[in-house]
C-alpha cells in the first residue's frame, strides 16, 4: 500500500450552527491526483476548507502524513505543507506576478530564486509577464499564477478549488495538462471540480460527494464508466 | 427646609438634563440600535435643532438673524424638521456605502455645522452665541409673553407681573422637568410602537440577514435612510430642549462633541443598544455619574488642598474635568468588550420569519 | 511675469498650501494603510499624531533641562517615535485586537472611544492650554531669498517649511522603497489586497499588522511634529482638526493606496489654502473661516461621484 498523505476521517463540519459535511471520509495518497465531484451544494469546497481549518469541525479528524491537524489555523496548515488555491480571488491583483510568487514563498526559508526559476519553467507564459500586475492577466493566466504561487513552498499536497471555473475550453485543457505536470514533480493533488468528466480523466481516483458525504469512490476511469454517475453528474452536455 | 429644597432642585436638574440626554439616546437608538447606523455627529443634529429653535423663538435682536418670537412649540417642531432635512441629505449620500464612511461623514457634517454657526455671524452671532432663549414655563414670566395668548386670555400684564412676583423663583423647574420627561415618554411610546410594527421588524431583519431582505425585494437603503432621518429628528428636538435648558448657546463649548456625541454613545451602549428603556436608563445613569463625579472630584481636590496646604490645587481643578472624560472613555471600552449587550439587552420583537 | 500677483500667490497661498498638504499627506498614509490592511477607519489617528508632537516637545524640554542645549524637534522626534509606535501597538492590543473577528463597526467604535481617551489624557498630562513648541518668528531662508531674487522670482520660504518639504519627500521615498522592495512591504500590499488570501497563503498577518502600525505611526508622528513646527505651538485640538482632512485625503486618493493618500493630502492642502485666494475681485473666494470645510466638501463630492477614489482604491 502507498503512503497516505492527507486523510479526512468521519468528518462532521460546517459554518457556525449549519452542518454541511455529515460524514465524510477520504484520503489522498502520494503521487496521485484525487478529484472530488458532485452536485452544487454537496460540500465539495467545504471539504477542502475543513482541511484548512476555515470552518467548525464538530467531530472527526484531519491528518497530514499521520499527524492530526484538525482545527489547526490556516496559516499554520500552510506552514505544514498544504498549499491551497481558492476558487475565486486567488491572486493578489495589485501585486505583480513575481510578487505574487514571492508571497507564496512567505513560509519558505531558503532557495526562493531557484524555486522562482523552476516555476517560470513550469509556467512559461508567466515568465514574460512577471512584472505585470496579476489583476491585468486573463482568467486562465491568473489561475496559473495562483497555482505557481501555491507551489512556491515545498508543498506536501496541493489543494485546487475548481481551477477551471469560468475558463474557456482552451484554457481548461491547459490547466489540466499543467495539473498532470505538477503531479509528475511529485506533488499529490486534491482537486474539486465542476467539469467532472475532464477532472476524472486526469485523476487517479475520484470521490462523488452528495449531501456532505461520499457516495461513490473509485478510480477516475471507473467513475466515468459508471452509468449511474454519468447520468447523474456528468451530464450529456460535457 | 432650605437644605431639602437644594436637594430637590438638584434632583430636578438631574431629571431635566438626564431627560434631554435620554431623548438624544432614544434618537441614537433608532439609528444604531434599530438600523445599525453609526452616527458620530449627534452634536451636529443637536446644534441644528438648538439654533433653529433659538432663532425662531427669541425676541427680535440686533445680534443675530430674527429672532422671530414665534410660539415655542412651533420652534421645537421646526427644529425637528430642519435636523431631519440635514440628515436626509447625508443619509442619501452615505448610507449605501460601508458603515465607516457614514461615521466619517457624520463627524464631518457635525464639524461643518459648527463651522457655519461660528462664521455666519450675521445669522448666529458667531462665537458669542444666542442669549435669552425662552424656556418652556419659565417664559411665561417674561414680559413679552404677558400680552400674547394664552396669558392675555386670563389677565392683564400687570396682574401677571404681580402673580409671578409672588411665586418662588424656582417655580418653573418642576414644570420644565415634568415637560421634558413627558416628551421623553411620548417619544419612547412612539418608538416602542415603531419597533414592534412591520417597519421595526423589517429593521431587525435587515440587521440579522440583509441579503435575505434584499432578496425579498425590500428597499433596504430606503428603510435605513428613514431610520437615520427619524433618529436625527428626535436629536433635533432634543437640541431644542437643550437650548431651552441652557438659555445661552454658542458653537464651541455648548456643542462639544465629547460632551454630547460621546456621552450619548456611552449612555446607549451602557443601557443596551436596541432597547429603548435601556437607552433611557443609560442616559439617567451616566448623567448622574457624570454630575456626581464632578462633586466628588471637587471634594477630593478640596481634601488634597486641606491635607497638603502648600500645594496649589488650581492645576488639579482645570484638569479634573478631562480626567473624568478619560474615565468615561475607559468605561465605554470596558462595556464594549465585556458587556456588549448593556444593562437591558435588546428584546427582539416576535416576528414570524417568513413575513419579513 | 513675477509681478505682485505671482509673488503673493506663490508665497502666501501656494507654498502654505503645499506645507499643509505635506502634513495631511503624511497623516493620511497611516489612515489609508490602517483602512486598507486592518479594514477600519481609525478615528484615534489624529490624536496619536498630536500625542507624538507633545512627546517630542517634552523630550526637547527634558534635554534642555538636563544638558542645557536646545535640540531641533526633528532630533527629539526620534526617541518620541519609539513611544508613539508603542502607543499604536498598545491601543491595538488592548482596544482593537479584541474585535478583529467581530463586525468592523465595533472596532471603529473602539477607535472613536480611543480618540476621546487619548485627547483627555493629553489634556490631563499637559493641560488644556496652548504650549509654545518653537519660540520666535520664522524668517525666510536668506540664501533662497537672495538667489530667487536674482532670477526675478523671489521666494520667501522659512527653514521650517524647507525641512517639511524635504522631510515629506524622504518619507515618501522610503515608504515606496518599503512597499515595493521589501518582503514585509509587499506583504502589506498583499494583505491590503485580500486578507483572506493572505491568510491561506501563510503570510504572518500579525507581523504585517505590526509593520503597519510602525509605518503609520512614524508617519503620524512626522505629521504631528511637522504641524507643530509649522504653527509653532501645541494645542489639544490639533489632532482632531487634522482628522477630517486626513480622512478626506485618504478617500480622495483611494482607500488602501498610500500614493493616493499623498496625492490626496497635497490636493486637500492646496485646495484649503487656495480657496481663500481672491480669484474673483479682491475678496477671498471663500472666507478663511471655512477652510476646513473645503476638505469635507471634496470628500462628499468624491463619495458621490467616485467612492473608489482617484487611484482606484477599495470601495465598500
Amino acid at each position: 500500500m502507498t503512503d497516505t498523505v492527507l486523510s479526512l476521517n468521519n468528518l462532521k463540519a460546517g459554518y457556525g450552527q449549519t452542518e454541511i459535511l455529515h460524514d465524510l471520509s477520504m484520503h489522498v495518497d502520494a503521487n496521485e491526483i484525487v478529484a472530488i465531484i458532485g452536485p452544487n451544494g454537496a460540500g465539495k469546497s467545504t471539504a477542502m476548507k475543513s482541511v484548512l481549518g476555515l470552518l467548525n469541525i464538530n467531530s472527526g479528524s484531519v491528518t497530514l502524513n499521520g499527524t492530526d491537524i484538525t482545527d489547526t489555523p490556516a496559516a499554520k496548515v500552510v506552514r505544514l505543507g498544504i498549499s491551497y488555491v481558492p476558487q475565486t480571488q486567488n491572486v493578489f491583483v495589485n501585486l505583480s506576478v513575481q510578487e505574487n510568487l514571492e508571497m507564496g514563498a512567505w513560509t519558505r526559508p531558503v532557495g526562493i530564486p531557484e524555486r522562482l526559476a523552476e516555476m517560470y519553467e513550469l509556467f512559461p507564459d508567466l515568465a514574460e509577464k512577471r512584472n505585470q500586475a496579476a489583476g491585468s492577466l486573463s482568467g486562465g493566466q491568473r489561475q496559473m499564477v495562483a497555482m505557481a504561487k501555491a507551489l512556491m513552498v515545498d508543498a506536501k499536497i496541493l489543494l485546487l478549488d475548481e481551477p477551471t471555473a469560468g475558463l474557456s475550453p482552451k484554457y481548461r485543457g491547459e490547466i489540466f495538462n499543467t495539473i498532470q505536470k505538477i503531479k509528475s514533480t511529485g506533488v499529490p493533488i486534491m482537486i474539486v471540480e465542476q467539469n467532472a468528466k475532464q477532472a476524472l480523466g486526469v485523476a487517479d481516483r475520484g470521490y462523488v460527494l452528495v449531501d456532505g458525504a461520499n457516495r461513490y469512490t473509485g478510480t477516475g476511469a471507473d467513475l466515468i464508466a459508471d452509468r449511474e454517475i454519468a447520468r447523474m453528474f456528468l451530464g450529456g452536455g460535457h | 427646609m432650605e437644605a431639602y429644597l437644594g436637594y430637590f432642585l438638584y434632583l430636578l436638574s438631574l431629571l431635566t438634563v438626564g431627560g434631554i440626554y435620554a431623548i438624544f439616546a432614544l434618537g441614537l437608538n433608532v439609528q444604531w440600535g434599530f438600523a445599525g447606523l453609526f452616527n458620530v455627529g449627534i452634536v451636529g443634529f443637536a446644534a441644528v435643532g438648538a439654533y433653529t429653535y433659538a432663532l425662531l423663538t427669541t425676541a427680535e435682536s440686533t445680534f443675530h438673524y430674527g429672532g422671530f418670537g414665534l410660539p415655542l412649540p412651533v420652534g421645537m417642531f421646526v427644529a425637528m424638521i430642519t435636523s431631519a432635512l440635514v440628515a436626509a441629505v447625508i443619509g442619501l449620500i452615505c448610507i449605501r456605502l460601508r458603515s465607516d464612511y457614514l461615521a466619517i461623514a457624520t463627524i464631518g457634517i457635525a464639524e461643518i455645522i459648527k463651522l457655519i454657526l461660528k462664521n455666519e455671524t450675521d445669522v448666529t452671532n458667531g462665537p458669542r452665541g444666542i442669549n435669552k432663549i425662552p424656556r418652556t414655563w419659565e417664559h411665561f414670566s417674561e414680559e413679552r409673553f404677558y400680552s400674547s395668548w394664552p396669558l392675555s386670555w386670563f389677565g392683564t400684564p400687570e396682574n401677571w407681573a404681580a402673580f409671578f412676583d409672588g411665586l418662588p423663583n424656582w417655580w418653573w423647574q418642576p414644570c420644565f422637568a415634568g415637560t421634558i420627561l413627558l416628551f421623553m415618554y411620548i417619544i419612547y411610546r412612539m418608538l416602542e410602537r415603531a419597533r414592534v410594527s412591520p417597519w421595526g421588524r423589517m429593521m431587525t431583519a435587515i440587521r440579522e440577514n440583509e441579503p435575505a431582505v434584499r432578496a425579498a425585494g425590500k428597499n433596504v437603503t430606503a428603510r435605513r435612510v428613514e431610520a437615520f432621518v427619524i433618529g436625527a429628528a428626535i436629536m433635533g428636538f432634543g437640541g431644542a430642549l437643550f437650548a431651552q435648558h441652557l438659555r445661552l448657546i454658542e458653537p464651541t463649548n455648548t456643542f462639544d462633541p465629547a460632551k454630547v456625541t460621546f456621552l450619548v454613545w456611552v449612555m446607549l451602549i451602557l443601557g443596551g443598544s436596541g432597547n429603548n428603556r435601556g437607552a433611557m436608563l443609560g442616559a439617567f445613569l451616566i448623567w448622574t455619574i457624570w454630575s456626581a463625579s464632578e462633586l466628588m472630584i471637587s471634594g477630593i481636590i478640596d481634601l488634597v488642598g486641606f491635607v497638603a496646604q502648600s500645594f496649589d490645587t488650581t492645576i488639579l481643578e482645570t484638569r479634573a474635568g478631562f480626567l473624568r472624560m478619560m474615565l468615561i472613555g475607559v468605561l465605554m471600552q470596558v462595556i464594549l468588550q465585556k458587556f456588549p449587550e448593556g444593562i437591558l439587552p435588546e428584546v427582539r420583537p416576535a416576528s414570524p420569519r417568513s413575513k419579513l | 511675469m513675477w509681478d505682485a500677483f505671482g509673488f503673493e500667490f506663490v508665497n502666501f497661498y501656494l507654498i502654505p498650501g503645499l506645507v499643509l498638504g505635506c502634513i495631511y499627506a503624511l497623516g493620511a498614509i497611516g489612515i489609508t494603510l490602517t483602512f486598507g490592511i486592518l479594514r477600519f477607519a481609525n478615528f484615534a489617528h489624529g490624536e496619536l499624531m498630536m500625542m507624538g508632537a507633545y512627546l517630542t516637545w517634552t523630550i526637547m524640554a527634558i534635554i534642555t533641562a538636563v544638558i542645557g542645549i536646545t535640540v531641533h524637534p526633528l532630533i527629539a522626534a526620534i526617541p518620541a517615535s519609539i513611544v508613539v509606535i508603542y502607543l499604536f501597538f498598545w491601543t491595538d492590543k488592548f482596544f482593537y485586537k479584541p474585535f478583529r473577528k467581530a463586525d468592523t463597526i465595533k472596532v471603529v467604535m473602539a477607535s472613536f472611544g480611543m480618540m476621546l481617551i487619548l485627547r483627555s489624557a493629553v489634556q490631563v498630562i499637559w493641560g488644556p492650554n496652548q504650549l509654545t513648541f518653537v519660540p520666535g518668528i520664522a524668517k525666510p531662508n536668506a540664501g533662497l531669498m537672495s538667489w530667487t531674487d536674482d532670477i526675478g522670482a523671489i521666494l520667501l520660504i522659512p527653514n521650517k517649511h524647507l525641512l517639511i518639504f524635504a522631510g515629506t519627500i524622504v518619507f515618501v521615498v522610503v515608504l515606496s522603497y518599503i512597499l515595493n522592495r521589501t518582503r514585509i512591504g509587499k506583504a502589506m500590499r498583499a494583505v491590503s489586497d485580500s486578507p483572506d488570501l493572505a491568510h491561506v497563503t501563510g503570510i504572518d498577518v500579525d507581523q504585517v499588522i505590526r509593520a503597519t502600525w510602525i509605518v503609520g505611526g512614524v508617519c503620524a508622528l512626522a505629521a504631528g511634529v511637522f504641524l507643530a513646527m509649522d504653527i509653532q505651538l501645541l494645542e489639544t485640538t490639533m489632532g482632531f482638526r487634522m482628522l477630517l482632512p486626513m480622512f478626506a485625503a485618504a478617500i480622495l486618493g483611494g482607500i488602501g493606496k498610500p500614493y493616493g493618500a499623498v496625492a490626496g493630502g497635497l490636493i486637500i492642502g492646496l485646495a484649503e489654502e487656495l480657496s481663500a485666494y481672491p480669484w474673483i475681485g479682491t475678496e477671498p473666494l471663500l472666507s478663511p473661516g471655512y477652510k476646513t470645510g473645503v476638505a469635507f466638501a471634496i470628500m462628499v463630492v468624491m463619495l458621490i461621484l467616485r467612492p473608489q477614489g482617484l487611484f482606484k482604491g477599495r470601495s465598500f
